[in-house]
């Protein structure tokens, strides 16, 4: 039998290690094992993506998987976004010229959102930027800043010589 | 919310899961968990043990078999959108498969673990009921049997599986003709409310089939029938609410469900027929 309670996952690129109940979802194992807050709860329904990261390059909602199918696979949280000397990564850059944010509850989530969609459409149209945002909801903003912040960061990331 | 507490188990093949299944009075099978993991954290299912098949890499495939296409039921729902194979043998699905949830749940969520699941707003049943496509079920002693569509889903969160039983494959047929799946909710990432399915241009005829009509897929024979003795659509989709039985719930009563139902099933007809 593998009852499996411990877990083992690289976590913004550093290998993290805990025991864990089965029943641990890999929001509360980011925030409150690891004390990466930066992705947030914000309902109980699997509903409004605040709590989006990655999971080897593909957005997930955190609070929709255990932390024991996370193990041994690579997680990116908001706090994994900006370059090790703190440089914000376009995607952050980009919520911040184009206001693309009021409270900043749904704003980790909808970044990690983002990212994913942009590694899949690197060109997207309006269109297909509110399509990809299908999980991801926002109380304060009406979305046209958020959108316009993922086209412009679409833009920025099409036309830099590096990679992000 | 957080689940109640249970036991978890990795399962490393399908036999392995069976095992587990069989030893474990009210163990559940887990895939994406894009469906049961909502209700556990609700603790409106509380599974003493969950037997983890997401690693089982020989559930996850599309491929022709024979003039069937076979879809592994741990294939995850970004996977059967982005299929060119489906694309071209079998659209309906991989159209489908994009209506479901958002990109998030289509990321981990997976076709086995939806039809398993048999909630009966989800999406992709209603379309394998027009199809009358074809389930595999696996038992244990290596048993394995294949269950139509239309037995498949048998009631509310009722699929025709034992406890110990593992769903491993969805077969669909190669279709030519027009086809449509229209949803119909208000936000974005709902559930639909109403919503229907259409294979036109079919040997036995129009196949309409109904997501959220009642407590499980059903057809809709009613419109069937009025097509094949020659209706048009409008007309036909008036019959749309026959032999259903729509849930009154927040997001519309039963009566509007009825009335709503004619009006999807027209447009899905009305786009099956043009394309």
């Amino acid at each position: 039998m593998s009852v499996v309670s411990r877990v083992e996952m690289t976590v913004n690129g550093v290998v993290c290690e805990a025991e864990v109940e089965p029943r641990t979802l890999l929001v509360y194992f980011l925030r409150e094992t690891l004390g990466l807050t930066g992705t947030n709860v914000g309902c109980d329904t699997s509903s409004c993506g605040a709590c989006t990261v990655l999971v080897d390059g593909e957005s997930v909602k955190s609070c929709t998987m255990l932390a024991v199918r996370a193990d041994g696979h690579e997680i990116t949280t908001i706090e994994g976004m900006a370059a090790a000397d703190g440089t914000f990564h376009p995607l952050q850059e980009a919520f911040h010229r184009n206001h693309g944010l009021q409270c900043g509850y749904c704003t980790p989530g909808m970044i990690m959102a983002a990212a994913s969609f942009l590694a899949e459409n690197p060109s997207p149209t309006e269109e297909e930027v509110r399509e990809a945002l299908k999980g991801n909801l926002c109380r304060c903003t009406g979305y046209q800043n958020i959108v316009e912040s993922i086209l412009d960061a679409a833009a920025q990331m099409s036309g830099a010589t590096e990679g992000p | 919310m957080i689940p109640a507490p249970f036991d978890y188990a990795r399962a490393e093949s399908v036999e392995h899961a069976i095992e587990f299944l069989s030893s474990n009075e009210d163990a559940k099978v887990i895939a994406g968990g894009q469906s049961l993991l909502p209700l556990m954290r609700l603790r409106l299912a509380r599974p003493s043990m969950l037997v983890d098949v997401s690693r089982i890499g020989e559930l996850s495939y599309i491929r022709e078999d024979g003039d069937r296409v076979a879809i592994g039921a741990g294939t995850r729902h970004r996977d059967v959108a982005n299929s060119e194979l489906l694309r071209d043998a079998c659209p309906i699905v991989s159209y489908t498969a994009t209506e479901i949830g958002d990109p998030q749940i289509r990321h981990v969520g997976t076709i086995g673990g939806s039809c398993a699941h048999a909630d009966p707003a989800s999406d992709m049943p209603a379309v394998l009921l027009a199809l009358g496509a074809e389930l595999v079920v696996r038992g244990a002693g290596d048993t394995s049997r294949i269950v139509a569509a239309e037995d498949f889903f048998k009631g509310l969160f009722e699929p025709d599986l034992a406890p110990n039983e593992v769903l491993t494959e969805v077969r669909v047929p190669e279709t030519s003709g027009g086809w449509s799946y229209v949803k119909f909710r208000r936000r974005a990432n709902d559930w639909a409310i109403v919503a229907a399915a259409v294979l036109a241009g079919r040997s036995g005829g129009t196949a309409v089939a109904l997501t959220n009509m009642g407590n499980r897929p059903l057809r809709a024979s009613g419109v069937e029938e009025a097509l094949a003795a020659g209706a048009d659509p409008t007309t036909a989709a008036r019959r749309a609410p026959e032999g259903t039985s729509p849930p009154s719930d927040v997001f519309g009563s039963a009566e509007y469900r009825r009335e709503l139902a004619k009006v999807i099933v027209r447009r899905a007809l009305e786009e099956a027929m043009s394309r």
